[in-house]
C-alpha cells in the first residue's frame, strides 16, 4: 500500500476524496488516502506547499495564484484531475431578497433579469452590501464578479467583499456581519434551511459548466512519483463514477454527513446532488440541472481552457500582472498530459483537444474523441459571451 | 518589536505570552479571531501576527494581508523560505507566522522557535487534560456498573469489580466497555439499577 495524505475542507464537492476511500477505490489502486480535514484555504495550501501532504481538494484559481506567486512565495502547483464542475450558490439574506423578484423559480432561472434587480436593491439598500466570500482566489469570488459585472456593478466599488470560511457564513449572516455569501455547499443550503437566506444566483445558470475544485499536487512531488500518480487518478476517476450515480446519492449525503467529513445532517447535501434546490426555506425545490457535477462529460479533464478563463478573470480584476510568461504558466497548472497518461487504459472517453472555446455549447454535443461515446454538456455563459483561449486580449477588451 | 498573537483559547495565548516575555519582548497583544478582529490588527500595525494554524479564520487575515501589500506594507508568512525544517516544525506544531517583509530574519527566528514550542507544550497539556477527563468519566461509568452488579446480584464492591474485570479479561475488551454495554443492557431491560 501507498500512503497519501490529501487535505480538503468540508464541502459537499469534497465527495470524490471521501469515496474514493470509504468504498474502497483507492485501496484497490494500492493506496492507503488520509483526508487530513483543514478549516481554511490558507491552511490547506501551506500543508500542500510545505509537503504536509501530498495531495489537496484546492480551489482551482488559488492553484493557479500559488504558482504565480499572487500573495506569498510562489510554489508550483499542478491539477491533473478535476473534483468537481459547478456547485456553488449565492444567497442574500431575506430583507435584501424581498427586493428581487418574488417568484423564486424566475429568480434562479434568468441570471440577467435577477443581475439587474440586484443593482437596483443595491442602490435602495440603506449602506453598501457586505457580502461574503471564502477566498480571494475562488471560482465563487470570480462568478460574483462575472455576474455583477454583467449589471454595471462594481464589486470593489459597489460591495464590500469580505472573506469568511465557509462554515462560518451561516452564523456571520445571522449576526449581521454579512448582507449575503457566495459558498460551495452545503453551506448556502444550510442557511436557507435555517430560515435566514434566500437563494439568489447559482453557479450552474451564469456558467452551464463552471471549474470548480481541482486536486492539487506540488508539481516535483507528481513528477517524482507518476506511477502513483496514475493510479490515484484511477481511483478517482472510479469513485466520481460512483458519487454522480443518482442511485449512490443517499449513501454519498450519509457518508459526507459524518463528523470527520462534512459534519452537517445529509438533508444539507441532498439538494445539491439531485439538483432540486430550496430557494426560500417553507417552499418547493426549484429543478436546476448539473448543480454539481462529478464525472459525466469528462469533469475529471482538466481543461487548459478553464485554467486560461481563471487567468482572463485574475487579469480582468487586477489581481494578476498580464504577461505571455504568466499566461504560459497559469495554462500549465492544468497538466491535461498526467490525465491523459493516467487513464489512457482504462477506457475513460478522453477529449481530442486541450483547449476549447468556453461557452459555445447550447445544446449537448459529442466530440473527438479517443474512445468513443464522449458528449459534453451545454456551456454557456448567461451572457452568451463566448472565451476563445487563443484571444485573451481581445476578450478582455469586450468587457470595456 | 510588536508581536500580536490571534487566538482565542486563552490558555494557548497567555502561554505563549508568557514564554515571550520571559524572552524579553514586553510589546504583545492578545487580539481574539472574532468580528472585526482584522480591524484590530491593523490599528495595532504589529511586525509578527502568531496564529493557530488550524484556524478557520486565517483566510479573513491573509486578505486583509494582502490589501495591505497593496497599500506597500508587505507581509509574507514564515522567515526564512529556504529553512523548510523549521517551516514543517510550525506547521505540526499548528503555528502560523505572518511577518513584516524586510524585518531580518534573526530578529523573528528566536520567535517562531519560542512560539512552536509553546504551541506544542499547550498540545501536551491538553492532551493530559483530555486524558485525565477521561479518565474520571471510566472511572464513573464503571461504578455505575459496580452499582447494578451489587444490587442485581447481590454482590460485594469488591466481587463487583472482580466480575467486571474477568469478564473484561476473558473478551479481551476494556473494562470500561464491558462497564458500558451492562449499563446499556440493564436500562433496555429496566430492571430499575
Amino acid at each position: 500500500m501507498t500512503r497519501i495524505s490529501a487535505a480538503f475542507l468540508p464541502l459537499t464537492d469534497s465527495a470524490v476524496l471521501v469515496a474514493a476511500r470509504e468504498k474502497g477505490f483507492a485501496a484497490e489502486q494500492g493506496i492507503e488516502l488520509d483526508l487530513i480535514r483543514s478549516e481554511s484555504w490558507a491552511t490547506l495550501r501551506d500543508r500542500l506547499v510545505y509537503g504536509q501532504v501530498q495531495a489537496a481538494h484546492m480551489l482551482a484559481p488559488l492553484a493557479i495564484a500559488v504558482t504565480l506567486g499572487l500573495s506569498q512565495h510562489p510554489a508550483s502547483i499542478s491539477a491533473p484531475f478535476k473534483l468537481s464542475v459547478n456547485g456553488n450558490i449565492f444567497v442574500m439574506g431575506t430583507v435584501f431578497a424581498a427586493a428581487l423578484d418574488p417568484d423564486i423559480a424566475r429568480r434562479v432561472e434568468d441570471p440577467i433579469a435577477t443581475a439587474h434587480d440586484f443593482a437596483a436593491a443595491i442602490g435602495l439598500y440603506r449602506r453598501k452590501p457586505v457580502i461574503g466570500i471564502v477566498h480571494r482566489f475562488s471560482c465563487h469570488a470570480l462568478l460574483l464578479r462575472y455576474w455583477l459585472g454583467y449589471a454595471g456593478i462594481d464589486p470593489d466599488r459597489d460591495l464590500v467583499l469580505r472573506v469568511l470560511p465557509p462554515s462560518l457564513m451561516a452564523a456571520a449572516l445571522e449576526a449581521g456581519e454579512i448582507d449575503g455569501f457566495i459558498a460551495g455547499e452545503p453551506w448556502s443550503t444550510v442557511a436557507v434551511q435555517a430560515g435566514s437566506a434566500e437563494i439568489v444566483m447559482v453557479g450552474a445558470r451564469v456558467w452551464q459548466r463552471g471549474v470548480e475544485k481541482v486536486l492539487a499536487m506540488r508539481t516535483e512531488w507528481m513528477d517524482a512519483n507518476a506511477e502513483t500518480v496514475d493510479r490515484l487518478l484511477i481511483a478517482l476517476d472510479r469513485a466520481a463514477a460512483w458519487c454522480d450515480d443518482p442511485a449512490h446519492h443517499g449513501e454519498l449525503a450519509e457518508l459526507l454527513a459524518r463528523r470527520e467529513y462534512v459534519g452537517q445532517n445529509a438533508e444539507a447535501m441532498l439538494p445539491t446532488l439531485a439538483g432540486r434546490l430550496i430557494v426560500r426555506s417553507g417552499e418547493a425545490p426549484v429543478e436546476v440541472p448539473a448543480t454539481m457535477l462529478f464525472h459525466r462529460e469528462a469533469v475529471g479533464f482538466p481543461w487548459r481552457s478553464h485554467a486560461l478563463w481563471i487567468y482572463s478573470q485574475l487579469v480582468r480584476w487586477g489581481m494578476a500582472e498580464p504577461s505571455p510568461e504568466a499566461e504560459a504558466r497559469a495554462a500549465d497548472v492544468f497538466r491535461s498530459d498526467i490525465y491523459r497518461r493516467a487513464l489512457a487504459d482504462t477506457g475513460a472517453p478522453m477529449p481530442g483537444a486541450s483547449l476549447k472555446v468556453e461557452g459555445a455549447l447550447s445544446k449537448p454535443m459529442g466530440v473527438g474523441s479517443h474512445s468513443a461515446g464522449l458528449i459534453l454538456g451545454p456551456d454557456r455563459f448567461f451572457d452568451g459571451k463566448t472565451f476563445d483561449p487563443a484571444d485573451i486580449e481581445g476578450y478582455l477588451r469586450s468587457f470595456g | 518589536m510588536r508581536i500580536v498573537i490571534v487566538d482565542d483559547t486563552g490558555l494557548r495565548a497567555s502561554i505563549l505570552e508568557d514564554g515571550l516575555a520571559e524572552a524579553g519582548f514586553d510589546d504583545i497583544h492578545i487580539v481574539p479571531p472574532r468580528g472585526g478582529f482584522v480591524a484590530r490588527i491593523e490599528r495595532l500595525a504589529p511586525d509578527v501576527v502568531l496564529m493557530d494554524l488550524g484556524s478557520p479564520s486565517r483566510d479573513t487575515l491573509e486578505e486583509m494581508l494582502v490589501v495591505s501589500r497593496a497599500l506597500a506594507r508587505p507581509i509574507a508568512m514564515f522567515v526564512d523560505h529556504s529553512d523548510d525544517d523549521m517551516i514543517g516544525a510550525a506547521i505540526d506544531a499548528g503555528v502560523s507566522a505572518y511577518v513584516v517583509d524586510g524585518l531580518r530574519k534573526e530578529r523573528v527566528k528566536p520567535i517562531l522557535d519560542l512560539a512552536i514550542r509553546r504551541f506544542n507544550a499547550f498540545a501536551k497539556l491538553q492532551s493530559e487534560l483530555d486524558e485525565a477527563r477521561t479518565v474520571i468519566a471510566d472511572r464513573k461509568t464503571i461504578d455505575r456498573a459496580k452499582a447494578i452488579l451489587m444490587k442485581s446480584r447481590n454482590l460485594a464492591e469488591p466481587d463487583a469489580y472482580a466480575l467486571l474485570r474477568s469478564t473484561a479479561m476473558n473478551q479481551g475488551r476494556r473494562i470500561v466497555e464491558v462497564a458500558e454495554a451492562l449499563i446499556t443492557a440493564s436500562d433496555l431491560l429496566g430492571d430499575g439499577a
